[in-house]
């Protein structure tokens, strides 16, 4: 089936079985493997994107489903060279090791600060409580989190537009 | 050998981010599951539903006609290319595709190769397996019985499922000891089958090349160039044209150690169609069917003076080792270093027996930090050491403290022969206590204790019996890692040794290449400082290559927490050999005696004259240069060394652990834990740091939440994320972590090594908590993981008086 979507402001479109996953979409389709693919049961949280800004678990959702939204995946955190200061925090305070939940995390904290500027430590351990780290055993990215909140990095819904542009021109550019 | 003051970019060790996070948070990472390369098919495993079944029959002519399958290969078919079977890492056999019979749920049956992963899925339905059931082993207790069906009928003149009985140290000098003791405690534990649950499952992608016959693996291994030395000796592919890739690992945990059916499979996929094949295992496979760890049942008896002395530990280990002897243990070892069990006490006399027997569960007994069997061994003696003192009404630290090694005891040989290198235990110990405020915590303790007494009394069992019950746990632990020694260890004949080369180019920016292993460890970050600290070149100028068997020199890889005592030091000693050559180059230069040069970090200079100098890169570009060298010298400023540790190295360390258990929900709550590490020499604190907070979350999964169980038929009741528990954020608190440094007398940079170190001291500490919450109600011991539903049963099922 022909699958439409919006993923980091550039719109693709595909045709794709329609039980086919968003994460497979995403990595097989589009070659973003930024996006993980951990467990299949929505536990571990690997495969979180954002969906119009609110974190879901791609490896539960269908591809066909994501028709008319706006997915942002980690490759789209980093704007004109600039990193998302939750990038920059899980940098600073050593917020990942294999780095295998590290997107995931991410783009919750980024969901988690766009609602909530200031976040508690609780607030934040509850929001990536959907997610599993086997590494750092969580104090480093609740501080990762904090670093990114002290420096203002909320409430800005960071991430392209909609949309903005689409797969042609983007490669247009490109070239 | 002292921790390098705060710098924002040291030269050397010291706090420095890390290398690899930049490609990470930028989704950058190039992990198993994402390489794709042209004209690439994906494959899929068949795998048993049943625990143990002969094959009456495999039927993959449906499977085979699906109009993208490329390829259905079975164990019939592998048996002509004698790659039926492959060895274990413990001199066992295991089948790469089951042949006669299956032996565990979640056996490899059959591999389809098909043009995408949905298809090949797809195309298991349509395999046809008729399996004559058998009785399964599952209760290792039962293994051993009379009459007990046979699991390894493939081994030639097997009659019952022994594979081993193993001992250490003197059992007749021990049962003196114990005959003549004033308290003799005895103790029945379990530490039961967890799993190491990396993020990323396993995987690889096979390319064979039929034209040059180069076959390039990329594989979840942490220990690429014994996987290729075994491929080339299973396979027969000359060890030349195979090329292991270990790419990005997503956590390996000890799990990624071993060879894997799936890989052999890719292998034979890719060979019998000539495309590059994926293979990437699904969770429940994971789960179900890679190395496992831990399994082991254990007797401890712990004998004492009345007045606390303690003098003999003694155990008996009955070892599940699953339906193949998968173990990774050096060879000598069948029950790896279990037997330092007579962990931090100075003790008179020591005994272990270990029998290892099959069952019809998967195999493996490597994994979750690996540590070669330490994680039991820890276990058994600090919970012993906490029944002895319920026993003798002695706080657990204080019995402790009375009965550690001293520090002018080390080098210190233990009763089961291990010579642990150094240590200062009494000083960590109470680092930990003052740290968590031990003596204000049992304060605490008391007056909840008093108060829900005093509650309950009053409301005739009202809601005082609702207080949360508060449990302090104390441990310490000996590590013994690094391994090894290669006259004592070796894996399947390989012995125990990395290699490293470290090259400076020319314009003074140097590369340095290892046969170790990162799955998030950090490597390329430590290796660097490790270069960096002896050659005075920036860490950012430095290359760390690892994770190539073409790009790499020959070692046995990461696990054990061996990369920095093992690898650490071949880098460490390279680097000075380099550094030897740049002082004679530089010699050359000043025109002075090599004796009259002084060395600082990154250059040489005339001793009083510190202005007539050479940097290191200055050197490198003399070494590569037109100018004369020393007679004999050559062109090039590079060096490589194989590194045989002279010893293990031991590191220690003390924890506390708070927890507050809901006495109506049974539900466990780690308030606070406090960890003190000495791993030697810091190389990077924020990295050991992150080390260490790994490793306590993982002895909250496992004493709380985590266990592979079976049921009677040999269903794996924890076979996907919804069953096997893992901690999340929710269920750790923020850790309090500090340390002592004694360095490794015998390394060259004193560094211990630290990656195992907290997964193998906490969770005793954790269940030395909670039984300290629950003996209010008499409970002297539970078995882990202490979920809800076994406090809650604990608590009520208790005997003693109900307070």
């Amino acid at each position: 089936m022909d699958v439409t979507l919006s993923v980091n402001g550039i719109e693709y479109q595909r045709d794709v079985e329609p039980r086919m996953l968003l994460v497979h979409f995403l990595r097989d389709e589009l070659g973003l493997t930024g996006t993980h693919w951990g467990c299949d049961t929505s536990n571990c949280g690997t495969c979180v994107v954002l969906i119009d800004g609110e974190p879901v678990k791609s490896c539960t959702t269908l591809a066909a489903m994501t028709v008319g939204h706006d997915v942002l995946t980690v490759e789209g955190l980093e704007q004109d060279g600039r990193l998302d200061p939750v990038q920059q925090g899980f940098m600073e305070e050593h917020g990942l090791q294999c780095g295998f939940c590290t997107p995931g995390m991410m783009l919750t904290a980024r969901a988690l600060l766009d609602a909530n500027p200031d976040p508690s430590t609780d607030e934040i351990r509850e929001a990536i409580s959907g997610q599993l780290c086997r590494c750092t055993g969580y104090a480093t990215i609740v501080r990762s989190i904090r670093w990114a909140a002290e420096r203002g990095a909320g409430g800005n819904g960071a991430g392209p537009a909609a949309g903005d542009r689409t797969e042609a021109q983007e490669q247009e550019v490109g070239s | 050998m002292t921790t390098a003051p705060e710098q924002e970019r040291p030269i050397g060790f010291g706090r420095l981010k890390r290398k690899e996070d930049p490609r990470f948070i930028r989704g950058q990472g190039n992990y198993v599951d994402d390489i794709v390369l042209p004209g690439m098919l994906h494959g899929a495993i068949l795998r048993s539903p049943v625990a143990h079944a002969r094959i009456v029959s495999v039927d993959t002519s449906e499977a085979a006609a699906h109009p993208k399958v490329r390829a259905v290969i079975t164990g019939a078919d592998l048996e002509p290319l004698n790659l039926a079977w492959m060895p274990t890492l413990s001199s066992d056999t295991q089948s790469v595709l089951a042949t006669d019979k299956v032996r565990f749920q979640g056996q490899e049956v059959a591999f389809v190769v098909a043009d995408d992963r949905y298809a090949a899925r797809d195309a298991l339905e349509l395999i046809r397996v008729e399996y004559d059931i058998l009785d399964p082993v599952i209760d290792p207790h039962h293994a051993l019985d009379e009459g007990a069906p046979v699991i390894r009928d493939d081994l030639e003149g097997k009659t019952d499922n022994h594979i081993f009985d193993w001992e250490s140290g003197d059992a007749d000098a021990c049962d003196r000891v114990f005959a003549g003791a004033d308290v003799v405690v005895i103790q029945d534990m379990v530490y039961p089958r967890v799993h190491p649950a990396p993020l990323e499952t396993c995987g690889a992608v096979a390319d064979y090349d039929q034209v040059t016959g180069k076959l390039t693996l990329y594989e979840t291994t942490q220990a690429p160039h014994a996987h290729r030395t075994l491929y080339a000796i299973v396979a027969g592919i000359p060890e030349h044209k195979i090329r292991v890739i270990s790419p990005d690992i997503g956590g390996g945990f000890g799990g990624k150690v071993g060879i894997y059916p799936g890989y052999v499979c890719a292998v034979v996929g890719s060979i019998v169609t000539g495309k590059p094949v994926k293979w990437v295992e699904d969770r429940s496979e994971n789960l179900i069917s890679t190395a496992f760890a831990r399994d082991y049942h254990m007797t401890g008896e712990i004998a004492a003076t009345s007045d606390g002395t303690i003098l003999a530990v003694r155990t008996k280990v009955l070892a599940d080792h699953g339906a193949h002897n998968g173990t990774a243990q050096p060879t000598k070892y069948p029950a790896g270093f279990f037997h330092v069990f007579t962990g931090s006490y100075d003790l008179q006399a020591a005994h272990c027996k270990v029998t290892g027997v099959y069952t019809n569960k998967a195999p493996g007994g490597v994994a979750y930090a690996c540590s070669f069997r330490v994680t039991e061994a820890v276990y058994l003696v600090e919970r012993m050491v906490d029944v002895l003192a319920a026993e003798l009404d002695m706080d657990p630290a204080e019995l402790r403290m009375r009965n550690l090694i001293q520090p002018d005891q080390f080098p210190y040989t233990t009763k089961t022969g291990w010579e642990y290198d150094s240590g200062d235990y009494p000083t960590t110990l109470r680092k930990a206590l003052d740290l968590a405020g031990y003596e204000d915590l049992r304060r605490e303790q008391a007056e909840r204790r008093e108060r829900r007494v005093r509650t309950s009394e009053a409301s005739g069992g009202g809601p005082g019996v609702r207080e949360p019950l508060m449990g302090i746990g104390v441990g310490f632990f000996t590590e013994a890692v690094g391994a090894g020694p290669r006259r004592h260890m070796d894996i399947l004949g390989l012995g125990m040794a990395d290699s490293s080369e470290v090259r400076v180019h020319p314009t003074g920016k140097a590369v340095v290449r290892l046969s170790v292993q990162t799955q998030g460890q950090g490597h390329e970050t430590t290796f660097a400082q490790i270069v960096s600290e002896e050659l005075g070149i920036p860490p950012e100028d430095i290359d760390v290559v690892h994770g190539d068997t073409d790009q790499t020199p020959f070692g046995l890889g990461t696990y054990g927490s061996r990369s920095t005592p093992v690898s650490g030091a071949a880098v460490a000693i390279t680097s000075r050999k380099v550094r030897d050559k740049a002082r004679s180059i530089a010699a050359g230069m000043l025109e002075v005696s090599a004796d009259d040069l002084e060395w600082e970090k990154g250059r040489f200079f005339v001793k009083g004259d510190p202005d007539s100098a050479r940097t290191i890169a200055d050197i490198a570009m003399a070494a590569h240069g037109a100018a004369d060298l020393p007679d004999g010298m050559e062109g090039s400023l590079e060096a490589i060394t194989t590194y045989n540790p002279p010893n293990l190295t031991y590191p220690f360390g003390a924890y506390v652990c708070v927890v507050d258990i809901d006495p109506t929900t049974g539900e466990t709550k780690v308030r606070r834990f406090v960890a003190v590490d000495d791993c030697g020499t810091r190389i990077n604190p924020m990295i050991i740091e992150g080390q260490v907070h790994g490793g306590l979350a993982d002895g909250v999964g496992m004493a709380l939440m985590e266990i592979i169980d079976f049921d009677e038929f040999g269903n794996c009741l924890g076979g996907s994320f919804m069953d096997y528990l893992m901690p999340t954020a929710m269920e750790v608190p923020d850790w309090e972590t500090d340390f002592t440094v004694t360095p490794s007398p015998h390394h060259p940079i004193g560094a211990k090594g630290v990656g195992e170190s907290a997964t193998v001291g906490s969770p005793p500490v954790i269940m030395n908590a909670v039984v300290d919450a629950l003996s209010v109600h008499g409970v002297r011991h539970i078995d882990m993981p202490a979920t809800p539903s076994k406090v809650w049963e604990a608590i009520h099922t208790a005997t003693a008086d109900e307070r």
